[in-house]
This record gives C-alpha cells, structure tokens and sequence, in this order.
C-alpha cells in the first residue's frame, strides 16, 4: 500500500550556525498508512514534536522531503496552506487557542480559511462538534465557560472541521482525568472509524498508547529507533527504558514471568489479553501436573 | 524569528565589570551621560572614548556584541547625521550642489553627534549586557528607597519590573506556539493589507491576553502562598554591599566627570 504521508531522510537542525546549534531531527524515514491509526512515543526533548511539525509544513526539513499522497510538500511553497487542510495538527493544550465569542465561530474558523460556502461550512461545524461529542446547545456558548475537557474537544473539533485526511494529536489526553483521557480517545477511534480518516497520535505514555493505536513509532535522540505493533515494540522492554521509557505495566509482569521461566507471551500489553494468556498456561501446566 | 531580540540581553560573565555592585554600575552609567553630554571638545571625546573602549575591554563582552546593539539604533543615527549635515549652516562652504549646501561646520556637528549617540547606547548596553534584569531592578529599588518616605511605591514599581522581564521570554515562547496552532488552522498573517493583517492578528492576540492574565492570576495565588505582602519587613536572598572595587570604580568615574569639567570650563 502506498503511505499517504511519509518521510525520506528528514533532518532538522535549530539555529544553524550558532552556539546553540541543535541536530533536531537525522535522517528520519517515516511513513503512515491511509486508516491506520499510528502511534508516535518518545520522551520530552527527543523531537517528536519537531516530527510532527514537519508532517504538515508548520517547519521546512534542513533536509530531505515531507511526502504527502506521493508529492513533496515543498513542491509548491505557496500552496503549503492546502497541505495544512489536509493534514490536521492538534496541538498539546490546544484549549489555549481558543480566541472566537462562540464556540460555533471558533470551530468555523478552519473552514472558513478554506473559503467553504456558508451552507458547507455550517455543515461540518455540527457534524465536527456531534463526533467529538459536544451538543448543539453548546455551540452557542463562549468557549470561555466551557470545563477543560469540553473546551479541548472545541478545539479538537476546530481540526476535525477542515476534514483532514491525517489527523495528528499531540498529547491529546494532557491533563485530563482517567474518565475524560477514555472518552477523548474513544472520540478519536470514532473519528478514525467513520471517517476513515489516519490518525497520528502522539505521547509519552506506553500504557495509555497501546490500547488504540495499530503501529507504533519510537522517537529518541532525533532518530526513529524501533516500529512495529506495540506487541513488537514492547519486546524491547530494556532498550526503552533506557531511553526513558517504561513499557506498559502488564507487559512488564509478563516478562517479569518470562525470566522466572514461566513461557507467558511476552508481547501482551493489555490486561485482557494478559489475563487469557495467563488463564491458558494455568490450563496446560493444570493438566499436565495432575 | 521572535527569539532574535537581544535588546539589553544580559550576557553571564564574571569579570570585575560583572562583580561591581548593580547600584555602582547604575550610578557610573549616569555619571557616564553626564559626562558625555558636556563633553564638547576633541580630548574629552577622546577621553570619553578612551573610558569606554576600557570598560567594554575589563568586561569581556566582545566588541562585536556592542556593536551589534548599535544596529537597532542605526536608522537614529544616520537620521541624526543627515539632519546636521544638510541644516547646520556654520563654518566654511564645502560643497555646493543644487540646493545642497554643506559646511565645515556641518560635517563637524554631524560626526560629534553620531559619536554621542554611539558612545550613549553603547555605555548604557554595556550595562545590561553584565547586570542581569533581577540585579537591575533590586539596585534600582535600593536607590529609590528614599523615595518610599514620599509614599512612592518604589518596591511595587521594581516587583512590577522584575515580574515584567521575567515574563518576556515565556510570552515570547507562547506566542509561537499558538501563531502555529491558528497556522495549522489554515491562518495567514503574512499576506494581506494592513487591514487584513490587523485582523489576522485576533486569533494571536485573544488567546495570548488570555494566558496573560491567567498566568497573572496563578502567579498571585503563588506569591501570596508563600506570604508575599508587599514591602514592609521583607528581607533579602542576595544582599547587596559594596565592595573596595566599588569605591573606586566610582571615584575613578567621578574623576572623569571632574576631568570633563574642567575641560570644558578651560575650553581645551
């Protein structure tokens, strides 16, 4: 299949020529799947943001090429806005964006950049606002009185609103309660699963990551390290925490067992699969002892 | 882009012009422009020179880092230039062009002033580039404190001031942060007339005021749980005393400023 957004040799190099001079990002090959949804993991500092601002031309690659459908999106540098259409960016906190007196302006506003007719606009604002859960009552209101939880799905909605055939989160569930962190995602999946759209999401949480996302991306020290699904990837259990990172914490009792010589799959990062794991080699070991 | 402003950046250092006293330092800043706007004649500049070329040397800041202040000044000067040398009508006629007449005196009247200028950001640069902003403010408050029996709310001023530059980089850093989230949004505020401009500039500016003064709001909460109460019996972390150096970087000013004078008064 052919990736709808990848990465050939991208590099990134902050205040070149400096004392400050800083490698960002070195040789970077990424590449994300029309439908998937794709997880991006890294600790702060290791520059899955600068990643992701690459994604939809927010920062121009030192060198190498950010692909979109096929094409170099610095092709055409003046038509990198329609590139930002379609290629969504959430940002981390993006509750302090909101600027407009009414939420139902403030989710219009990418649409109207896009110069979308009155009617279309309309449209996509509600439809964007019921998938990520907000009522129609509230469109209305000033973003301003709306709890945190509601005001991030406002401006998640604002992203949603463009259509974007990519949409990337950044640390979508920061900050938020273990209810409101479940619900976003679950909006997330929805969005992915009724519009088909990707889904990039980035964060530095293993345990919360590996529950949604199909294929996972390590970011560490500017390079891409390890990809795979989050069962391969978590097999590399020491190697990430020695980047800082902690595998999930079932999967670490299932390697935890492994060493004991107890032959659970390795691999399982959720309770459910942990507990069928564990429950079958009771049966096996069950049988065979009595 | 936005990180690109160095006006009155402080350099860290530690050499005999970072170690003075911050109140030492403001007052031979003042003692400095006193001087330097009596100086009238070729061996006073040459002298005022001659102190400044000094202290940049004893401070280790570089040349370069001075003279890359002056450029934001650089549009004054040359404005200042120009004026003195097409207006001043005094001394013998040099050139004669058309309507453009320009004299001895001019020319002489347009260096001397553009001297002054450079000698007057440069000096009082050099001052922010070894005092870093808190330092600053603390001797700025301590030599207002007379003023406090007046009813004059130095502390709050020099609180107001401290809090102000502390602030500077954070707000710097946020607003990049969210003209990239509006940019994502398929927000333009680089095309446009004035008007659109201006107008491109609300989803910039909404959200940073916001930030402002709920970062305003959380920092009070702060300082009023660790039992800020404004002036009145607070004491110090950094205390600031004069050392030997300080006495004689200020007798040595004041000897210059006296120089100076006399220069003047003889007419040399």
């Amino acid at each position: 299949m052919e990736p709808i957004l990848e990465t050939r040799a991208l590099s990134h190099v902050y205040s070149v020529g400096t004392p400050f001079e800083h490698i960002a990002l070195n040789q970077v090959d990424f590449r994300a799947y029309p439908g998937e949804i794709l997880g991006i993991i890294g600790h702060t500092g290791s520059g899955k943001s600068t990643l992701i601002q690459h994604l939809n031309g927010l920062l121009r690659p030192t060198s190498g090429q950010v692909c979109f459908a096929g094409r170099d999106i610095w092709a055409e540098p003046k038509k990198i806005r329609d590139v930002r259409f379609q290629v969504g960016l959430v940002f981390q906190y993006p509750e302090y964006q909101l600027f407009e007196e009414t939420v139902y302006k403030d989710i219009a506003f990418g649409p109207t950049n896009m110069k979308l007719s009155a009617r279309e606009i309309d449209e996509r604002v509600r439809a964007s606002a019921a998938l990520v859960g907000l009522g129609d009552e509230v469109l209305e209101q000033s973003p301003f009185e709306l709890s945190g939880g509601q005001k991030r799905r406002v401006a998640i909605a604002g992203v949603v609103a463009m259509d974007p055939k990519v949409l990337i989160l950044d640390e979508p569930t920061a900050g938020l309660d273990p209810r409101g962190r479940d619900a976003i995602l679950e909006e997330i999946s929805q969005i992915n699963r009724q519009r088909g759209t990707t889904i990039i999401l980035v964060s530095h949480s293993m345990d919360e990551i590996a529950r949604v996302v199909d294929r996972l991306y390590v970011v560490n020290d500017g390079t891409l390290p390890f990809e795979g699904t989050p069962g391969e990837v978590f097999l590399h259990g020491e190697a990430l925490s020695a980047m800082g990172l902690n595998i999930p914490q079932v999967t670490q009792v299932a390697q935890a067992l492994n060493r004991l010589g107890v032959p659970v799959n390795p691999a399982v990062y959720t309770m459910e699969d942990a507990v069928r794991a564990i429950l079958a080699l009771r049966g096996k070991g069950g049988a065979a002892s009595c | 882009m936005l990180k690109d402003i160095t006006l009155g950046q402080y350099f860290p250092g530690d050499s005999i012009v970072h170690r003075l006293d911050p109140r030492t330092k403001l007052i031979l800043v003042v003692v400095y422009i006193v001087a330097l706007f009596n100086a009238g004649n070729v061996v006073s500049y040459a002298l005022m020179l001659f102190v400044l070329f000094s202290c940049i040397a004893l401070s280790h800041v570089g040349l370069k880092a001075v003279f890359k202040g002056l450029r934001t000044v650089f549009i004054i000067i040359l404005i200042t230039a120009l004026l003195n040398i097409f207006y001043n009508t005094t001394g013998t006629l040099l050139v004669q062009f058309w309507r453009i007449r320009i004299f001895t005196g001019g020319i002489a009247m347009a260096v001397k002033m553009v001297l002054r200028i450079m000698m007057l950001i440069s000096g009082t640069f050099l001052l922010t580039y070894t005092t870093s902003p808190i330092q600053l403010t603390d001797a700025i408050e301590r030599l207002c404190g007379p003023l406090k029996k007046l009813h004059l709310p130095i502390h709050e001023l020099a609180m107001m001031m401290s809090i102000a530059l502390r602030f500077i980089p954070t707000l710097i850093e946020e607003t990049d942060k969210i003209m990239s989230a509006q940019k994502a949004r398929g927000a333009d505020f680089e095309t446009g007339n004035l008007i659109q401009k201006a107008r491109a500039l609300m989803p910039l500016l909404v959200p940073l005021f916001v930030s402002a003064f709920r970062r305003a709001e959380e920092l009070a909460t702060a300082m009023e749980c660790r039992c800020y109460h404004g002036d009145s019996g607070r004491t110090r972390m950094k205390q600031l005393t004069y050392a030997p150096r300080d006495f004689v970087a200020l007798a040595l000013g004041f000897v210059v400023l006296a120089a100076v004078f006399v220069l003047k008064h003889f007419g040399l």
